[in-house]
C-alpha cells in the first residue's frame, strides 16, 4: 500500500500532523499501537511553563532565545513559534474542539489535588483563569459518593486559604452507586457514560438544586461527555448556576474525548488511522526509508515518500529503557542519553529527572540519526523527540503539536 | 528489535495499569457486575496464578470482542487472558443450551434438511416462549433463516466442475453461515473470483472454525475441528499452493488467532496465507494483477460497519479500500462501535439487555445515517443490525457482485493473465 507519508503513532502529535497533512491535500496514514498519552491529560495543553533555572514564564515566545539549543522549540524558531501560537486554536476549531485562554499568555488551571498551576490552553469543560488566584462565592464542593479519582478535602484546603466560602456536598444518586459494585472501576469514565443520557443529566440537576440551595458556584469533577461536548454544555446551560467543573486523576474524559474528536476528523479529511497495529521493521537503505511492516499487514509492505515517528516517549514504548541504554525500537535510531546510567535519575522524585529529556536526537529540521547519519525522508515528532522535559518545563502538549505543525509544513514543501 | 521479556502468556507482564482498557469495553459501559477487562483480566490473573481454585463467574460476562486489545497501548492480550482463564476453569460445566448453540454445525445440517419447518417453527410465538423458558434462549430474538440447499451442495451440482478451467486457484472456507445460512455469498464470491480469472476450490473435510466452541467451554471438541481444519488449510497451502480466503471476519481471526493463542496449535507456517477474500483482493487489484470494472448504473448510499474481530485483525482499509473503488458508491463509515451481540453471546437469555444496550449507539446512528445498506463482513453483525434497525445490511463482497460489470472484468483479467 502506498501513501504519501505514513505517521507512526496516532496520540496528539501525530494526529496533528496528520490533520494538518490531509487539510493540504496529503493521502496519509497513521499506525497506533494503541491509545495515547491523551487519556491521562489534565485537561489542558502546556506551553513553556518554566524555564530550566526556575525562571516563570508568562508569554512564552519572549522566552524561547532563552532556551538551548537542543531544545525543540529552539529548532522550530521565534517566527514559527508565534504562528503556530496563533493557529493552534483555529486547528483544533477545525475538528469542533475549541480551545480556551489567551495563545499567546499563559493561564492557570486548577489540579486535582487543589493546586494552581500555570498552563496554555484549557479545554472547553474548564473555566479560564487569569490569575493564580481562586475567585468564586459560595461554592457547593461535590462529588459523588464512592468516588475516589477526585479530592474535595484538598480543594476545600485551598478554597479556603483563598477566603473562599464553600461546602462539601456528596451527591448519591441511584445509577452511580450501581457503579460501585466495583469499586476499582468507578472511574471518571465509567462515570461519563452513565451521564450520557439527559435524563440522568436532569436527575443530577435535581439532586444540585435540591441540595446546593445556598450556592452560587457548583464544583464538580469533569466526569461529562466522553464522546462529544453535549452533555457538558446541557449541564452547564440547564442549571442556574454557575458550573465550575475540575479535573480528576486519569483517565482523564476531557483527553479522551480530544483524542476521539481529533480521530474522527482526521478520518473524515481521508486519513486511514490504523488502531491497534504496530510497525515492527523497516526496509531500509543507508539513508532513507523505503517502507514499513506492521502486525497485522504481514509481508504486505507498507510505504510512503516520507515518514513521521510520533511513538512517544517511555510511556508509550516510543522511548525504551534498558540497562545498557536508551533506545528508539523500531528503526534503532539513535537517541540523546547520558552514557552513565547512574546520571539518569535524581535520587529525590520530586527534583527534575535528567531521564525526561532523553529521546530520539534530531537535526534542525527534526530529521533523526541512524548510526550517524541523518535519515532523508523521515521526521521525529512530540514526545519522542529529546531535548525538553515535559513535567519539570511544563511543555508537553506544546512540544507535540507544534513540532507536529513544523514537520508537517516541512514536508508540505512550505517552510 | 525485540526487548521485552515475558515468562508468562500473552503479554501479561506489560500490563501498566493504566486502565485504558476499561474505558473501551462497550460491556462494562451497560452491566455493573462486569469488573472490566483490566480487572478481569491482568488484575484477575495476578489472582488465579497464585489461587488456581478461584472461581471468577464474571468472566463468563467478557463477550470477546477484543476491543479492550486494540486499544491497550501495551499489547497486552486482556481478551485472550480472559478466555484462557475461563478454558482453565473446569468446575463450569457446560450447558445444553451452550452446547446447542456452540454447535453450529450440527444444527446446521439438522435444520437445512428441514429448512421450511424449522424457519417457520422457529419463528412461533410458542416455540419461541418454550425455547426461553427451557432453553434461556432469548425469545425477543429473531433468528436466521436456514437455507434449504447447502452452499456446499449447490457448488458441488452448480460451479464445481469449471473451476479447473481458471488459471489460477484460491480455497474457498465458507464458513457455517454461507453454508447453512446464506448461500447467496458464497456464489457471490465464486462470481467475483471467476471474473478475476480465479478457479474457487473448497477445503477437503471443513469444519466450523470453532468460535462458538471456544467460548461456550467446548475447548476438547474445538481442538478437534481446528485439527481437521489446519490439515485442509496445509493442504490447500503447501501442496496446492492455494490461499485459504473467507468472507467472515470471526473465521478468519479464530483460525490465524485463537487456534495459536487459546487451543495451542501452532499456525505459523501458514498463518500469512489465512486470508479475508477482501483483503486477497485488494492485494490483487493494488499489485496489478487483476482488475475489477464496476457498472456505471450502479448507484448507492451504503453505510459501512466494522465488525470487531476485523478491527482486531486491522483490515478494516482492504473492505472500506474495496468499496471506495465502486464510482458509485457513496460511502460513509459509521463510528467504530460493537454491536453488541458477540456471536452466540447476545442469543442468551441472561445477555439479550446488555447485548442491545451495547448495540445502542450503533443502532442509532445507522438511523440517523438512513443509508440504502449497511455493509460489514460479519454474520452475526449482520443479524443483530437487521434485528435491530430498519437497515439491511450486506457483505462487501456481495456489494461487489451486485456492482461488478462481469463480462468486462472477465475480458479484463484474460489480458492481465497473457
Ligand atoms: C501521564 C501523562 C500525562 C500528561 N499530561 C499532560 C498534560 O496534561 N498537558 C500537557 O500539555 N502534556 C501532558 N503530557 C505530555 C504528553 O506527552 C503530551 O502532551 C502528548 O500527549 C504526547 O503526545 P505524543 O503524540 O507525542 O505521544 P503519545 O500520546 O504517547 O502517543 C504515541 C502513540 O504511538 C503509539 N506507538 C508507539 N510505538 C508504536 C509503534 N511501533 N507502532 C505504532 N504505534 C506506536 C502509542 O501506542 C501511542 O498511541 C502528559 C504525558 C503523560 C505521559
Ligand atoms: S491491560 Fe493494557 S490497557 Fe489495560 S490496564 Fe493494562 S496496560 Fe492498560
Ligand atoms: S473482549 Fe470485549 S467484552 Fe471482553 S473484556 Fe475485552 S472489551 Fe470487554
Amino acid at each position: 500500500m502506498k501513501f504519501d507519508t505514513i505517521i507512526i503513532g496516532g496520540g496528539l502529535s501525530g494526529l496533528v500532523c496528520g490533520i494538518k497533512l490531509q487539510e493540504n491535500g496529503q493521502n496519509t496514514a497513521i499506525v497506533s499501537t494503541g491509545q495515547s498519552a491523551l487519556h491521562f491529560s489534565s485537561g489542558a495543553f502546556d506551553l513553556l511553563n518554566k524555564l530550566d533555572d526556575g525562571t516563570e514564564v508568562d508569554i512564552p515566545a519572549n522566552f524561547i532565545s532563552l532556551l538551548p539549543s537542543s531544545h525543540p522549540y529552539s529548532k522550530i524558531g521565534y517566527d514559527k513559534f508565534v504562528k503556530y501560537c496563533r493557529e493552534v486554536p483555529s486547528l483544533f476549531k477545525n475538528a469542533s474542539i475549541n480551545l480556551k485562554g489567551d495563545p499567546e499568555t499563559n493561564g492557570y488551571r486548577i489540579t486535582p489535588l487543589g493546586q494552581v498551576k500555570k498552563t496554555w490552553l484549557v479545554f472547553e469543560d474548564f473555566n479560564t483563569m487569569n490569575t493564580a488566584v481562586i475567585n468564586y462565592e459560595n461554592v457547593a464542593l461535590c462529588n459523588f459518593n464512592g468516588f475516589l479519582d477526585f479530592y474535595p478535602q484538598f480543594i476545600g484546603d485551598v478554597l479556603a486559604g483563598e477566603k473562599c466560602k464553600y461546602k462539601r456536598v456528596t451527591l448519591d444518586l441511584p445509577f452511580i452507586e450501581k457503579l460501585r459494585h466495583n469499586p476499582t472501576e468507578m472511574r471518571a469514565t465509567n462515570i461519563a457514560k452513565v451521564f450520557d443520557s439527559e435524563e440522568n443529566i436532569e436527575a443530577l440537576l435535581k439532586e444540585i438544586n435540591s441540595r446546593c440551595e445556598f450556592a452560587s458556584t457548583i464544583m464538580l469533577p469533569a466526569v461529562f461527555g466522553l464522546y462529544s461536548l453535549a452533555p457538558v454544555e446541557y449541564l452547564k446551560e440547564k442549571c442556574g448556576k454557575k458550573i465550575c467543573l475540575l479535573a480528576t486523576m486519569p483517565p482523564s474524559v476531557p483527553g479522551i474525548r480530544t483524542q476521539q474528536m481529533l480521530r474522527k476528523y482526521y478520518s473524515y479529511c481521508g486519513g486511514a488511522y490504523m488502531m491497534g497495529d504496530t510497525v515492527e521493521k523497516a526496509d531500509m537503505d543507508s539513508d532513507s526509508v523505503k517502507s514499513v511492516y506492521t502486525a497485522n499487514h504481514d509481508g504486505i509492505p507498507l510505504s510512503a515518500d516520507n515518514y513521521v515517528l510520533a511513538t512517544g516517549s517511555f510511556f508509550s514504548n516510543g522511548i525504551i529503557a534498558e540497562p545498557e541504554g536508551i533506545f528508539e525500537p523500531v528503526f534503532d535510531l539513535d537517541t540523546d542519553n547520558d552514557p552513565d546510567r547512574s546520571n539518569w535519575y535524581d535520587n529525590d522524585f520530586f527534583s527534575r529527572q535528567p531521564y525526561m529529556k532523553y529521546g530520539v536526537k534530531t537535526d534542525h529540521d527534526f530529521k533523526p540519526f541512524r548510526k550517524g547519519r541523518i535519515l532523508e525522508n523521515m521526521y521525529a515528532a512530540g514526545s519522542v523527540l529529546s531535548g525538553f522535559d515535559a513535567v519539570s518545563e511544563g511543555c508537553g502538549g506544546g512540544v507535540s503539536i507544534f513540532t507536529a505543525l513544523c514537520v508537517a509544513n516541512k514536508i508540505l514543501g512550505g517552510e | 528489535m525485540d526487548i521485552r521479556y515475558n515468562i508468562s502468556d500473552h503479554n501479561f507482564e506489560q500490563c501498566l495499569k493504566c486502565t485504558i482498557c476499561t474505558v473501551y469495553c462497550p460491556v462494562v459501559q451497560v452491566n455493573p457486575d462486569f469488573p472490566g477487562p483490566k480487572q478481569a483480566g491482568p488484575d484477575g490473573e495476578r489472582f488465579r496464578m497464585k489461587f488456581p481454585d478461584m472461581a471468577d463467574t464474571s468472566l463468563k460476562y467478557c463477550m470477546n470482542c477484543k476491543r479492550c486489545e486494540v486499544a491497550c497501548p501495551s499489547g497486552v492480550r486482556i481478551g485472550d487472558i480472559i478466555q484462557t482463564a475461563r478454558i482453565k476453569d473446569k468446575k463450569t460445566h457446560v450447558k445444553l443450551r451452550d452446547a446447542i448453540l456452540a454447535n453450529t454445525d450440527i444444527v446446521g445440517t439438522m435444520a437445512t434438511m428441514a429448512a421450511p419447518v424449522v424457519n417457520s417453527v422457529i419463528k412461533l410465538r410458542p416455540v419461541k416462549k418454550l425455547m426461553d423458558s427451557v432453553m434461556k434462549i432469548d425469545s425477543r430474538r429473531t433468528f436466521p433463516d436456514y437455507s434449504q440447499q447447502t452452499f456446499e451442495k449447490w457448488f458441488r451440482k452448480y460451479a464445481m466442475k469449471t473451476q479447473s478451467t481458471y488459471d489460477r486457484q484460491v480455497t474457498y472456507f465458507h464458513g457455517c453461515y454461507v453454508n447453512y445460512n446464506y448461500p447467496q455469498l458464497g456464489k457471490d464470491l465464486v462470481k467475483i473470483m471467476n471474473a478475476a480469472g480465479y478457479g474457487v476450490n473448497l477445503m477437503e473435510h471443513e469444519k466450523c472454525c470453532g468460535i462458538a466452541l471456544i467460548s461456550n467451554g467446548l475447548i476438547k471438541q474445538a481442538k478437534w475441528q481446528a485439527g481437521k481444519n489446519m490439515d485442509g488449510i496445509r493442504k490447500s497451502v503447501l501442496e496446492d499452493n492455494r490461499t485459504v480466503i473467507s468472507t467472515s471476519s470471526t473465521c478468519i481471526l479464530t483460525m490465524r488467532d485463537e487456534y495459536p493463542h487459546l487451543l495451542g496449535i501452532d499456525n505459523k507456517d501458514v498463518r500469512e496465507q489465512i486470508d479475508m477474500a477482501t483483503r486477497f483482493l485488494y492485494r490483487l487489484i493494488d499489485e496489478k494483477k487483476i482488475t475489477l470494472i464496476f457498472r456505471s448504473d450502479y448507484k448507492k448510499r451504503v453505510a459501512y460497519h466494522s465488525p470487531c474481530h476485523l478491527d482486531k485483525l486491522g483490515w478494516e482499509i482492504y473492505s472500506v479500500g474495496l468499496l471506495r473503488m465502486i464510482e458509485g458508491v457513496d460511502l460513509m463509515i459509521l463510528d467504530s462501535n460493537c454491536c453488541g451481540i458477540g456471536g452466540s453471546y447476545g442469543f442468551k437469555k441472561e445477555n439479550y439487555d446488555v447485548s442491545q444496550k451495547v448495540g445502542e449507539p450503533l443502532f442509532r446512528q445507522i438511523e440517523q445515517v438512513n443509508p440504502d445498506f449497511v455493509a460489514t463482513d460479519c454474520e452475526t453483525c449482520k443479524w443483530q443490525i437487521e434485528m435491530s434497525t430498519s437497515a439491511r445490511v450486506k457483505n462487501p463482497i456481495s456489494v461487489i457482485a451486485e456492482a461488478l460489470d462481469v463480462e468486462a472484468t472477465y475480458k479484463a483479467n484474460l489480458k492481465n493473465q497473457r
